[in-house]
């Protein structure tokens, strides 16, 4: 129950996270969901049976080390793109459009935001 | 023949990465780099072909990693129906680093490693008959589609590159507790021991979390919004490999999990058919309403999306055959439409439709290849997409869903429009008046390694324009205001080719599509009577 408990504590914070603007608190977001997520996945293999899952030790007693083999797999998974993101987050800080237009620190005047939905392209140096 | 391609299954996967992650090492080598890479992806369509004959009697190859016992071991199985999507992917990959070295980004010290990465883990997902191996597959390919985003956006960007690392991370994760519930209510994730498992209804729910995840992958309506912002912010052929790869790996992945673990249960058929339905209508209108030419195809890609999966919601054979061949034909010719107008946008340095006009009479190879991409895409003979909407029409026609089969009708009219909006805008009427100032920006900015924001000086920029001019000289009799004048910039021939190659194996898929239909019509045979592939890989 209480492993129940900290997976849905901890989605529900990741998504309400990631719904928050500006690219650090999404990637806390995703830090967080994929801890809830990892907890899932053991919870999945079930948390009664403990013991080390040594040669000799009896099945019925034993802790399921398929899902542990998962939740090794995914951190690490989980690590790198952690990394990716976080490094999105301090490049291209002129083009952010996670950040709102006012709290936006790098003093890019909005109408240089590029939209990339029309793919309107930038006017050239001597248009400009 | 057979044991030994078996035995070396796991290969198709491990040397791409291999060698992708070897080629990192070679920073500056740049032709030894783009010949390596080229080789590879040669290697692997030809690997792909292998396995597609060796498939094409129905049977079905594996590969038990380790010594593990069977259950438990990672099999790796491929029917005719992965066989085939690994060849077409592999080819559409090896063709899109043929227009990246084209377009001298494989001089782009990561561009071609990562490129190959995304090829291993694209065999991968699509070789793989583990649900968990799966999703480590599916985020290999992730990864390095996160650089290739990255380093080849188009304007120094990186939102594009950041809303795709979001979506794709938060999909993955919903994929992975849906992976983490079947394990929960199954105790396996090899698919081979969920063969049918579906009918339980909480294994249907735990694979109903999984396969929602995989669609916002495989930018299935409602969760398709973010693929034309995030595919038209990297360079051309990027999009035309992504939209090959990821969204129809997803889209496999839809197909193989509905197959075994639902064995195509009926109950869920209504639900799917609007789904379908739904994506391939919004997808079509959408694009009428795009400004550019790439993101106008995106869209018309989600349409295209909704027709594949209509296929999997009747699932009956003949559907399941036309809808096989539509990906087959999809692929290729969205590939080729992509990397057509990716000449264009990087001769001419804008995709605007508002912003070009009048190659018709300029550029002869690229309009050749647009018209037969853009064909095809509607669905007229003698290209590849009449044989498959044809039979997408049938199939649902048998199946008895007339809604489908004018919904498949008002698609294709609607495809017709956006091409034809391409076709006024771009390929007919006047050249622009500022075509030639914003090529040579192009140009310049390209060959100073400068991003798309960056000034450039005035004086340069004429001096190039006027070089440009030079170059190519008018024809006899038209000068001045002839809006056929001939001089200035042209697309060169090695960006035009591979865009060309493309569109002829369209051709050849249209005239041979007797051979088309007859290999989906075995793959559609594999995934409705599953007993070959559960026994394959619940086998040594």
């Amino acid at each position: 129950m209480s492993l129940a408990l900290t997976i849905g504590l901890l989605i529900g914070a990741g998504v309400f996270l990631v719904l928050q603007r500006g690219m650090i608190r999404i990637v806390l977001g995703f830090v967080l969901l994929t801890h809830g997520v990892n907890l899932l996945l053991i919870a999945a293999g079930g948390t009664a049976r403990r013991t080390p899952p040594f040669d000799g030790v009896d099945p019925a007693v034993a802790a399921d080390p398929l899902p542990q083999a998962f939740v090794l797999t995914a951190i690490v998974i989980a690590f790198a793109i952690t990394v990716v993101m976080a490094t999105f987050a301090v490049v291209g800080h002129r083009d952010d459009d996670t950040e709102s237009e006012t709290d936006a620190d790098s003093g890019t005047d909005v109408d240089t935001h590029t939209d990339a939905m029309t793919a309107v392209r930038r006017p050239t140096g001597e248009e400009r | 023949m057979t044991a030994i391609v078996e035995l070396l299954l796991p290969l198709v996967v491990g040397i791409p990465l291999l060698i992708g992650g070897a080629l990192f090492a070679m920073p500056s080598q740049h032709r030894l780099r783009q010949t390596i890479g080229a080789v590879t992806l040669g290697a692997l369509a030809a690997a792909g072909v292998t396995l597609v004959v060796l498939t094409a009697d129905g049977s079905v190859l594996t590969h038990q990693i380790g010594i593990w016992p069977i259950g438990i071991a990672i099999p790796f199985a491929v029917d005719l129906f992965s066989a085939l999507l690994l060849t077409v992917t592999a080819v559409i990959t090896l063709i899109g680093a043929q227009y990246l070295i084209a377009a001298g980004q494989g001089r782009e010290a990561s561009s071609i490693p990562l490129l190959l990465v995304l090829a291993g883990g694209v065999s991968g997902a699509l070789l793989t008959a583990d649900l968990f191996n799966l999703f480590v597959f599916v985020e290999v390919m992730l990864l390095p589609s996160y650089g290739l985003l990255l380093v080849l956006s188009r304007r120094g960007s990186v939102a594009g590159a950041r809303l795709f690392v979001t979506v794709n991370l938060l999909a993955s994760t919903l994929f992975l507790a849906g992976v983490g519930l079947v394990y929960a209510v199954t105790g396996t994730v090899n698919l081979g021991e969920l063969a049918g498992a579906a009918d339980d209804p909480a294994v249907a729910l735990a694979a109903a979390v999984m396969l929602a995840g995989i669609a916002v992958k495989a930018a299935v309506f409602p969760v398709h919004g973010w693929l034309a912002r995030t595919y038209t912010s990297a360079t051309p052929a990027i999009t035309a490999i992504f939209s090959a790869v990821h969204t129809k790996a997803a889209v496999y992945v839809i197909y193989r999990v509905y197959a075994v673990m639902f064995e195509g249960a009926e109950t869920w058929q209504p639900v799917l058919l609007a789904i379908a339905a739904v994506t391939a209508v919004v997808g079509a209108a959408a694009a009428l309403g795009e400004g550019s030419m790439r993101s106008l195809l995106v869209f018309q890609m989600v349409s295209g999306i909704g027709v594949i999966l209509l296929g999997v919601a009747l699932f009956t054979p003949l559907a399941l055959t036309a809808a096989i061949a539509y990906m087959i034909h999809h692929m290729l010719s969205k590939a080729s439409l992509f990397l057509t107008v990716g000449a264009i946008e990087e001769t001419y340095g804008t995709g605007e439709i508002r912003q070009l006009g009048g190659l018709r009479t300029r550029e002869p190879l690229i309009t050749a290849a647009f018209v037969v991409g853009a064909l095809s895409l509607v669905g007229l003979p003698p290209f590849s997409g009449f044989v498959a909407k044809v039979a997408v029409v049938l199939g649902a026609a048998e199946a008895g869903q007339v809604i489908v089969v004018l919904t498949v009708l008002a698609v294709s009219a609607l495809a017709l429009v956006a091409v034809l909006l391409i076709w006024a805008g771009v390929f007919n009427g006047k050249r622009h008046d500022e075509v030639e100032q914003r090529a040579a920006a192009a140009r310049i900015r390209r060959r100073r390694g400068l991003l798309d924001d960056d000034p450039i000086d005035g004086a340069e920029l004429q001096a190039e324009v006027d070089e440009a001019l030079e170059r190519h000289q008018p024809p006899r009799g038209s000068q001045g205001e002839d809006p056929h004048d001939h001089r200035g910039t042209r697309i060169p021939v090695a960006l035009a080719l591979p865009a060309v190659q493309l569109a002829v194996l369209v051709v050849a898929l249209g005239i041979g599509g007797e051979l088309l239909l007859s290999l989906s019509a075995t793959a559609a045979a594999g995934l409705i009577d599953i007993t070959a592939y559960v026994e394959a890989v619940m086998s040594e």
